[in-house]
Parts: C-alpha cells; sequence; structure tokens
C-alpha cells in the first residue's frame, strides 16, 4: 500500500487541485514518537469533478481534507490549487484562498454558532469580506438558503437549534456557498442524519454541484454514499492510498485487496443475499508505528513474502484506474485469488 | 439457577410478550409518546430487528421491556410479560433478579458504557460475582473463558488492561463478553456496530450471532440499517413515530414489503450495485413531533401514497397474506389504490422531466 508514486496524476489545464507527496505528522506527547497520519499521498481533482475518499477511521481521510485547507499546514508535500501552492502563502493570501475552498462538516448542529440567528450565520462570510452592499448582501443569502430548502424569513428569526438535523446541514452547506467557492472539501457529511434525510442532502448536492458549477471533494466512511456521488473514488488505508479509479470501475471490478475486503464487508438489504461474514481479520493497527512493507500486509488474505518487505507503488490496471499492490486482484503479472466468502460456505 | 437455564437452553416458545406498551415522558414541551402502544413477542432462539429512524422510539423500546428507564418523569403503560410473569411493574430491586442473568444489553457505544477506571477482568467478573455468586477465583477463570468465547487474544493479558488500552472493536468484544457472562436467555443489542468501521463490523455481528445460536439466546437487534437485519435476523418490525407499523419475517418483508414507509426507507439507501449519479428516493419532510404526533397514520403526512382516510382515521395492524406479517396501513403496496398513485406519480415526474428538458 502505498501512496508513493505519481503516474496517476493527470495534466491538462482542467485540473483544479494537485496534491503532491502529502505528509501529515503529529507527534505523541514528548515521547518522540509521532502519529503518521498521512503519508506521503498524491492526487488531482479536475474542474466539475467529484472525488470520493473512503476508508476506516484512522485512515487519514480527514486529515487529507484537513491539511488542503491548511488546517493544521502539512509536515511536507504540496496543494497546488490554482496553481498556488497553498502550503506556501501566509497571511492575506492564505485568507483569500480560503474563501475559495470551503469545508462542510460531519455534526451539523456543532459547527453553527447555537447563540446566533440562522441567517446571519450565513451571511457573516460576506460581511467579513464587505462583499457589496448590504442589499446585495442580503439577496444573495436569501438566494444561496432558497436553493437550500430553507425559508429565509424562517431563517431570520430562528436559531440552529430550532432546526432538525438534516435542516441544519443545509444550512451549512449554504454558509459554504455564499463566497462563491470553487472547491467544497465535504467531511463525512451524511453520516449522522437519517436514511431518508441522508438521500434528501446528497440530491441537494448533486444539484448544487451543477448550478454553482463546483468542484467536491467527498469524505466518508460509506462506500455507497461515496459510489452514488463521486465521479472517481480513492480509497485510503493507514495514511497510504491503495486505489483510485472512477467510481463504476473500482466498484464492479476493485483491484486491490482491501477494497474487497471493504465491499464484501457491506451488510446488504436483501436477505437473499447471505450474509457473508467477515473477509478480514483485526482492526488496522496504530498509525504510530505502521507496519513495514504493504501497510495493509498484516491482515490482507492473500499476502506474499514481499509485501512485508517492500512498499508497492501506484500503478496502472488500465482505464484510468490505479492500484499499490504487488499482487493485485487484476492487471497484475500475477493475480493471487482471494478467498471469498462464497467459497467459505 | 444453573439447573433451570440448562433446561431453558433447549426450551421452546414464547420468551417475551409485549402487549399494547406505551411509554411516554413528562417534558416542559408536553408529554412525549415515544412508544406509543406497542404489541409483538419474541420465541426463544429467535432473533428480531427492530429498525427506525431516529426518533422512532426503537431504544426507548427496548429499554422500556428491560426497565431501563427513569422512573421520573416515565409513564409504562400496557404489560411485558417475561416467560409469562408482567416485569413492567416491578422495581429495580425486583429487577435486580432478571438484569444480566436473564436480559442483558449491549450498547452503541462501548467506551462510554465501559468504567473507564476499572480493569476489565474486574468488570467481567462483577456481574459473575453479583449474579451467580462465584468465587473471586472462578469469576475470574470464567472471565478469561469468556474473553476467549468472544475471540479476544491474550485473554489472561486482557484481564489487567483498563478499556482505553483496548480499540473500539476490542472494547465491543468485552461489552458482549460482560452481557453473556451470566447465560441471559434475552440479549438486546441496541446499536451494537453503529460505532465501528465497517470490516469491524461484520465480525461483531457474526460474533453475536454465533453466540446467540450457541446459547438457544433470544435476539433483539435494534439498529437504523436495513442492511444489517436483513442478514442477521428472523424477523423485522418496522417503527414509526412510536408505532410499529410493519412486522414480518425477514424474506417475507423484503419481498412483499407493504407498509409505504418501508419501501421508501429502502429506496432510500444508496445501493452499491446502482451506477453513480443514481437519483436517490426521498421522503419528503421529517419524522412527526411526538407530543403532537399527526391524528390519522403517522407517516401518511409525508407518505407519496396517502388520502385523505389516511389524514382521519388510524390504521390497525392487520394481518398480510403470508405467515406472521402484520402491517398498519389502508392502501398498502400492490393495492389498486396504491397502484393508481403510482401511476399517477410517474406521469407526473415524466411530465416534468419533459419540462426540464424544453
Amino acid at each position: 500500500m502505498a501512496g508513493t508514486g505519481k503516474d496517476h496524476l493527470r495534466s491538462g489545464d482542467d485540473v483544479l487541485l494537485r496534491v503532491e507527496d502529502l505528509v501529515v505528522e503529529f507527534p505523541v506527547g514528548r515521547t518522540g514518537l509521532k502519529v503518521n497520519a498521512v503519508t506521503g499521498i498524491s492526487f488531482d481533482v479536475r474542474k466539475g469533478e467529484t472525488l470520493g475518499v473512503v476508508g476506516e477511521s484512522g485512515c487519514g481521510k480527514s486529515t487529507t481534507g484537513r491539511a488542503i485547507m491548511q488546517l493544521p499546514r502539512p509536515t511536507s508535500g504540496s496543494v497546488l490549487f490554482n496553481d498556488k501552492d497553498l502550503t506556501k502563502l501566509s497571511g492575506d493570501d492564505m485568507r483569500e484562498a480560503r474563501t475559495k475552498v470551503q469545508m462542510i462538516f460531519q455534526d451539523p448542529i456543532s459547527s453553527l454558532n447555537p447563540r446566533r440567528k440562522v441567517w446571519d450565520i450565513v451571511a457573516e462570510p460576506l460581511s467579513i469580506w464587505k462583499r457589496g452592499t448590504s442589499a446585495e448582501q442580503a439577496s444573495v443569502v436569501d438566494k444561496v438558503l432558497e436553493d437550500v430548502g430553507i425559508d429565509p424569513e424562517r431563517a431570520r428569526e430562528s436559531q440552529p437549534h430550532q432546526f432538525s438535523g438534516g435542516q441544519c446541514q443545509r444550512i451549512s452547506i449554504a454558509r459554504s456557498l455564499v463566497l462563491d467557492p470553487e472547491l467544497i472539501i465535504c467531511d463525512e457529511p451524511v453520516s449522522a442524519l437519517d436514511v431518508s434525510v441522508q438521500a434528501q442532502v446528497l440530491n441537494l448536492l448533486e444539484d448544487l454541484k451543477k448550478q454553482y458549477g463546483l468542484t467536491l471533494i467527498f469524505i466518508a466512511h460509506d462506500l455507497a454514499v461515496v459510489k452514488n456521488i463521486s465521479d472517481r473514488v480513492a480509497v485510503m488505508y493507514l495514511g497510504k492510498m491503495c486505489e483510485i479509479a472512477p467510481s463504476d470501475a473500482l466498484y464492479q471490478t476493485p483491484a486491490h485487496p482491501y477494497t474487497n475486503v471493504l465491499l464484501e464487508s457491506i451488510p446488504v438489504p436483501d436477505p437473499t443475499v447471505p450474509f457473508a461474514g467477515s473477509a478480514v481479520e483485526g482492526e488496522p493497527p496504530s498509525p504510530v508505528l505502521p507496519p513495514s512493507g504493504c501497510r495493509f500486509h498484516p491482515r490482507c488474505p492473500n499476502v506474499q513474502e514481499r509485501c512485508k518487505i517492500e512498499e508497492p507503488n501506484l500503478r496502472s490496471v488500465g482505464n484510468d484506474h490505479w492500484v499499490a499492490c504487488h499482487y493485485p486482484l487484476h492487471g497484475g503479472e500475477a493475480p493471487v485469488k482471494v478467498s471469498t466468502p462464497s467459497t467459505k460456505n | 439457577m444453573t439447573t433451570l437455564q440448562t433446561s431453558l437452553r433447549s426450551a421452546q416458545g414464547t420468551l417475551i410478550e409485549v402487549k399494547d406498551l406505551k411509554t411516554h415522558f413528562t417534558t416542559p414541551r408536553g408529554v412525549v409518546r415515544a412508544v406509543d402502544g406497542v404489541t409483538f413477542s419474541i420465541e426463544r432462539g429467535k432473533s428480531l430487528g427492530i429498525v427506525g429512524e431516529s426518533g422512532s422510539g426503537k431504544t426507548v423500546l427496548s429499554r422500556s421491556i428491560m426497565g431501563l428507564l427513569p422512573k421520573h418523569g416515565t409513564i409504562r403503560e400496557g404489560s411485558v410479560l417475561f416467560q409469562g410473569q408482567d416485569i413492567l411493574h416491578r422495581s429495580p430491586k425486583e429487577m435486580r433478579g432478571i438484569w444480566g442473568s436473564e436480559m442483558a444489553m449491549i450498547f452503541q457505544d462501548p467506551m462510554s458504557s465501559l468504567n473507564p477506571l476499572m480493569k476489565i477482568g474486574r468488570q467481567i467478573a462483577e456481574p459473575l460475582r453479583e449474579h451467580l455468586g462465584m468465587s473471586v477465583k472462578d469469576a475470574r477463570t470464567t472471565a478469561e473463558r469468556l474473553l476467549r468465547d468472544v475471540r479476544i487474544p491474550e485473554a489472561a493479558r486482557r484481564l489487567e488492561q483498563y478499556p482505553h488500552e483496548l480499540s473500539g472493536g476490542m472494547r465491543q468484544r468485552v461489552m458482549i463478553a460482560i452481557a453473556l457472562a451470566c447465560g441471559p436467555t434475552m440479549l438486546f443489542a441496541d446499536e451494537p456496530t453503529t460505532a465501528l468501521d465497517v470490516t469491524v463490523q461484520a465480525q461483531i455481528l457474526e460474533l453475536i450471532n454465533e453466540q446467540r445460536r450457541d446459547r438457544n439466546m433470544s435476539l433483539i437487534l435494534v439498529t437504523h440499517d436495513l442492511g444489517v437485519v436483513a442478514g442477521n435476523t428472523d424477523e423485522i418490525a418496522v417503527m414509526y413515530g412510536g408505532k410499529l407499523v410493519e412486522k414480518a419475517p425477514t424474506k417475507t418483508l423484503f419481498a412483499h414489503m407493504k407498509m409505504p414507509y418501508t419501501q421508501a426507507l429502502l429506496e432510500s439507501i444508496p445501493r452499491l450495485n446502482q451506477p453513480s449519479h443514481s437519483r436517490l428516493t426521498t421522503i419528503p419532510g421529517r419524522p412527526p413531533d411526538l407530543v403532537n404526533p399527526p391524528r390519522g397514520c403517522r407517516f401518511a403526512p409525508r407518505c407519496a401514497f396517502a388520502r385523505d382516510r389516511c389524514l382521519e382515521e388510524e390504521p390497525e395492524l392487520t394481518k398480510g397474506e403470508q405467515a406472521g406479517h402484520v402491517f398498519a396501513c389502508f392502501y398498502p403496496v400492490g393495492s389498486s389504490e396504491y397502484e393508481e398513485r403510482k401511476l399517477e406519480l410517474k406521469r407526473k415526474s415524466s411530465a416534468s422531466a419533459e419540462e426540464g428538458k424544453k
């Protein structure tokens, strides 16, 4: 499992964001040890594209999202946004750049100030940046609120607690839209919501993406949700990228054993499909002392000697499908059959 | 105790019978009718999944049966028969004989359910000493065996560890070990895997099911995830707005769904076998306010198939054609009124799509 290797990066004018060799480390107290949250990953996002990032907790997906925003600044690596390296910007330049990149968080209720009126929360970015006259600002806020399905009149007189979780997430989305951003990083935006509300918010994001010409990075742990919204999906494990591919290809023909395990572990809402059971043992190891070689090797169902020593690079298995595995499930030199639950039963 | 439990291992028949259970809470806003007249029963050794959105009353229902709700401000009516005896109005002191040894519960968040200051070993031994009167030494050996049962590696070493030293999945395994310690006949699992990663979730579900079969234990699995119940339960009960709206054997439910709510819930889940960017079916609005629940069917205000009658009159649970299938709907999926409305909706959506093209 390695994010090292940059062959999968695309060239062209329409690349909006290009992240190269991103490393984020956090010190562990005064022990001299460090958490290797993200270890050298590279990816790019084209204008108008939605990149999904999936992985289990602790795989570094949220850290990656925050590192793009420089919250905190990555340990090393570059984040090129519109050909400007965000890691080199500071002060006013950085503040200016942040208006173009916005973020939506998981818990909509705690990301809104509970003491303010919802309308003011949404209007605040505009007043901070003194965009237009107050009448112009008001019309922008009203329009954005209507676009996300919140009544502006009600927003003027209500506080966040008077809205439901789904509505609060709509308000967060509205707040991220008022400055007319190019890129929105959504960090688990629907995982706190009920399925029926989750579907509403996902449909809304798709609509707004078209309407506002947005580019999205969609971080989530739910593979089905990510597939639904993304054009391209990156799978992360323990701070590394294992696989990146167009979403339909990734789900139909996963090349990395880890992606395969993830897909097989999802319970299907259909009793005629027998419960596959756990396709993998154990849990992800600690990112403080990550395993040698391929980071997935201690849990991999078809681990070989080579995987324990040598770290695989991302390489192509055809059709813009990239995998970091010595023995991918297809497209490699020596494909190894993974024992699937159907053969187990 | 032990002989009684051994005889129960192979026993058949109804274990719990819930009749017209109502659990209301008095709050400054008014009376919240969290569970409002729910009737069902569960057989020995069977598993029942209770599915619903947040606020549907699924958690309150399971805690109400077990008697785990605060006394103050809670009104409970109806009856809960456990092995033929009504336990609804027993005091916590009387319930102690049932908790642990007969009924046990696994909660969603293993970190906050375990005592952070107590070693794992003592936490498992505590119910063994309390309910089964074991000696310290016996309790310790049993605790170690239980940890091995739930497949925790290096069981002996784990007994000396604190909860924070374990991962989330391990903690949930410890919770299961504690719940199983005194050999309960009834296990409640309230969102046992919601806080866990998907690969770990599969392991924990497998473990719960295996233990249930080995011990001939009944299981009530409370969850919001239809995927989790589909592969892991014999029967499914769907709750909405404090009511049980549909219940059937798992296969029947998925094959012959009758309630438009269940149907809509299933359709709003993004599926892996759909191509990306497929439009998701949504349920408009949000769950009802249980202080002032709507008159008539509680789902009617959000239901695409509701008619005037649904807004006025409350549908009773009625039997379906399949064995064990009950649902509360006047115009269920497949009825002529349902099909008629479905056609109308289809025409409308294609008309609006046409307009969109223009």
